[in-house]
């Protein structure tokens, strides 16, 4: 096998996966790959790929985003707050996004100007931010939305068939793919995540790079938010606590690297789905929830133990 | 003791670093290593101290053949190295750094008392008694580091120290303690290797003096049978060939102007101008401050004093984005930590400073990226599969021309060339030369900072000689030599 092949076959490896345990488990439950189910996975998955691609591109820099899962609870809240507060739910959405956009900014800055450790910035406004989400809720849960606008984004079927998480999802990716490998800012990003000296000395201005990439990242996080908010109908200030642990999860699994300058987004697209569709493999044939971590755990450890093997 | 190396030759892949090199040194004197940048000293240093091992050649201590395979056999042989950059874990007390890895201990557990007595005496011998041994290495000067550093190799019973550059980064105070304990450790019987740049000092304190060329050996001289001019002769002597392609470009109207410029106390008072068409060489030994002035130049360092001036109007420079956008390209030293992002693909290399050549409203126009890609291949001679390649698996000189051709998508006023055929071969240099020749045809400013003579003196229409952050001469490449070069890099009196 040529280096190409073997290059070609590590790229293509989680997809290759994906395929096999989805052959695998219609073998062993036919339920599996309705087409309700496989929708059902796929709005299951939405929330973490959106979280994702986000969480790609701050690991495409060599950082990393803790405070994802504590910026969705404040976006949810802030929603719920403004619809709660007799406001329409296109103006709620927008200030959550808006908001997720800022906190990600925040990240930017102390990161990029400040100089702090992608690991230490965000980590410190995950505990932050979730107290804010806690201190604007009062620590409860803010519930019923009487808008169908709302509740069609999280509940909402397009053509009778496509839940609308999916379609927000696959526009999302969409997006995410054209900018990563058609743009300039992508470009960039690439660059300075594997040599930001080398960015640097080559003109790119890598502090708003980053910055641009953390404020994307926290209005991923936002627009997961406010799904989720919408799917349960209610904003909880306490949501999204551990959801970056499972985005990071995608993204490895995805083939993107810890170190930075590595990776693309379809590979954590398939990462999410592949996470998404052992969940629910394994539920389907009724293992139990504590074996499903063991099965999920060794799966992770098995894919990056492969990734790695492929480079010595 | 007697250490004795007989024909040492060494590669690094395709390269022979070393052939057939011969080198003694007694026990009681101090020998001088002498040439030039990559000339093969501290690769033959490294084989004694056991860092490489030598491809052929036999290393004698006494006269019997001993194999030395890594440093703790070298050490057990009483051969230590102190580098030059120094090889301590700054966390660490002095103490603590002094017994790393040797640490005295019963059962696992640290004999706290023992270590520091024994502490107290090595630094005593090196006159270092004073310094309290608990403090972290870090918060030591380099030259108290260096004092350590000397403790640690007495205290590892060496009867040969090799000193690389000991000298290069101390103050001349530090500097002049440092050779009363090297005149004490040899009147004790200790052997020094003393590998330095610096001509007065090897006047100064040397017993022996030995150079090399390109890795061979050329001579060995007592220092007081020989002089200043003939080491210099010995270090350089080689005839300029043929492999400079010539240039025939008259030089226009002067497009960069330097005028006092100075940073934050490494560099000062530089003054030069480039013409269009204009190559201007600068010359001067590592840690001359050549590098720095590019740096400076470009806005990677910060500039605390002069004017820069382009085509007559004054720069702003404070970031690289900003002397690029004012028509300043930089082909950098070291192209793996700053010239290139190995990871990505040859195209994305060489687009990467102006890309936005290539983009409406941040979307990028891909076949037209593409095709100013393949134009910059051909052109310059890049040998490679295709443009997707990852530059990390082109060979050196090939990445030295993707860092050229990163330059040339919009082609430059003025290029900053920082050792630019480092690690290339001969062919490529050559190519390499015929692109900077076109580019001067075309009216680019270019300032080449080399360490290697001949290229400086034929690729050059003058030459900027730098010492210690100053600039000690600017000769006219035709009339100059490498000897004058030379004597300007390392004395400053002898400047025409």
């Amino acid at each position: 096998m040529t280096a190409q092949q073997k290059a070609t076959l590590q790229k293509f490896g989680p997809l290759l996966a994906l395929v096999v345990i989805c052959i695998g488990l219609a073998f062993l439950s036919p339920a599996f790959l309705s087409v309700g189910n496989s929708f059902d996975v796929m709005r299951q998955v939405s929330i973490n790929a959106l979280i994702s691609f986000g969480m790609t591109l701050s690991i495409l820099l060599g950082g990393i985003d803790l405070s994802v899962g504590s910026i969705l609870a404040v976006s949810s809240v802030l929603a719920a707050m403004t619809m709660k507060g007799g406001h329409g739910a296109a103006l709620a959405v927008g200030i959550a996004i808006v908001a997720g956009a800022g906190m990600g900014s925040l990240n930017g800055v102390a990161i990029a100007k400040g100089n702090v450790a992608p690991f230490i910035a965000t980590l410190g406004t995950m505990t932050l931010l979730r107290g804010v989400a806690l201190v604007l809720s009062n620590g409860s849960p803010i519930s019923g939305f009487s808008s169908d606008f709302f509740s069609m984004l999280g509940g909402g079927y397009v053509a009778r068939l496509v839940p609308v998480p999916v379609v927000l999802m696959l526009a999302m990716f969409a997006v995410f793919w054209f900018v990563l490998t058609r743009t300039v800012f992508g470009r960039h990003v690439y660059a300075t995540g594997g040599n930001s000296e080398a960015a640097k000395l080559s003109g790119v201005n890598t502090d708003r790079v980053q910055i641009l990439v953390y404020t994307v990242s926290g209005a991923m996080a936002a627009l997961a938010g406010v799904i989720l908010t919408s799917r349960l109908d209610s904003a909880q200030p306490t949501a999204g606590a551990g959801y970056e642990l499972d985005a990071i999860t995608a993204v490895v699994l995805g083939g993107t690297s810890l170190s930075g300058g590595r990776g693309w987004i379809f590979g954590t697209l398939v990462g999410a789905l592949l996470i998404g569709v052992l969940n629910n493999g394994l539920n389907l044939m009724g293992v139990s929830a504590f074996y499903q971590q063991v099965v999920k755990g060794a799966v992770i450890l098995i894919a990056v133990l492969l990734d790695r093997g492929g480079k010595s | 003791m007697n250490v004795t190396m007989k024909g040492i030759s060494k590669s690094f892949g395709p390269v022979r670093v070393l052939e057939g090199v011969d080198f003694s040194v007694e026990g009681g004197e101090i020998h001088a290593l002498m040439g030039e940048n990559g000339a093969g000293k501290s690769t033959l240093m490294k084989i004694l101290s056991g860092a490489h091992g030598a491809d052929a050649g036999s290393i004698l201590i006494d006269g019997t053949p001993v194999t030395i395979r890594s440093t703790r056999e070298a050490e057990a042989l009483g051969i230590a190295i102190i580098h030059q950059e120094l090889n301590m874990i700054p966390q660490l007390s002095v103490v603590d750094n002094l017994f790393l890895g040797r640490e005295p201990n019963r059962f696992g557990i640290m004999e706290r008392r023992r270590e520091h007595g024994e502490s107290a005496t090595w630094l005593h011998k090196v006159g270092a008694g004073r310094i309290d041994m608990d403090r972290p290495a870090e918060t030591l000067s380099i030259g108290l580091q260096q004092l350590v550093e000397i403790a640690k190799a007495l205290s590892l019973n060496a009867r040969v120290l090799i000193m690389d550059e000991p000298t290069a980064s101390l103050t001349e105070r530090e500097i002049a303690t440092l050779f009363e304990i090297m005149a004490d450790l040899k009147s004790r019987g200790v052997g020094i290797v003393y590998v330095s740049h610096r001509m007065e000092e090897i006047f100064k304190i040397c017993d022996r003096v030995s150079v090399l060329r390109d890795g061979h050996f050329v001579g060995e001289r007592p220092v007081r049978d020989t002089s200043f001019d003939e080491v210099v002769k010995m270090m350089v002597g080689r005839e300029l060939k043929e492999r400079f392609p010539k240039r025939e470009v008259a030089p226009g109207a002067v497009r960069l102007q330097v005028e006092d410029l100075g940073d934050a106390g490494k560099i000062s008072g530089i003054h030069f101008e480039v013409r269009a068409g204009e190559v201007l060489g600068v010359a001067g030994l590592i840690g001359a401050g050549r590098s720095r002035v590019l740096n400076t130049l470009f806005g990677v360092n910060p500039r605390a004093s002069g004017q820069i001036l382009l085509d007559g109007r004054p720069l702003s420079i404070g970031r690289p984005v900003d002397a690029i956008a004012a028509g300043i390209g930089f082909v950098t030293e070291d192209r793996k930590s700053q010239g290139l992002v190995l990871g990505l693909s040859l195209r994305e290399n060489v687009t990467l400073v102006h890309l936005g050549k290539f983009a409406r409203a941040g979307i990028i126009d891909a076949k037209a990226e593409g095709a100013a890609v393949e134009q910059l291949i051909d052109e310059l001679k890049i040998r490679a599969r295709d443009a997707e390649i990852e530059v990390k698996a082109l060979s050196g000189g090939n990445q030295q021309k993707v860092v050229f051709a990163k330059w040339l998508v919009r082609p430059p006023k003025v290029l900053l060339l920082d050792e630019p055929t480092r690690g290339v071969d001969v062919g490529g240099k050559a190519e390499i030369y015929h692109t900077i020749n076109r580019l001067a045809a075309a009216g680019t400013a270019i300032v080449m900072v080399s360490s290697e003579l001949p290229e400086v003196l034929a690729m050059s229409d003058r030459i900027l000689v730098m010492r210690e952050g100053r600039q000690t001469a600017i000769l006219d490449a035709k009339a100059a030599n490498q000897e004058q070069i030379m004597a300007a890099a390392t004395e400053g009196l002898r400047a025409s």
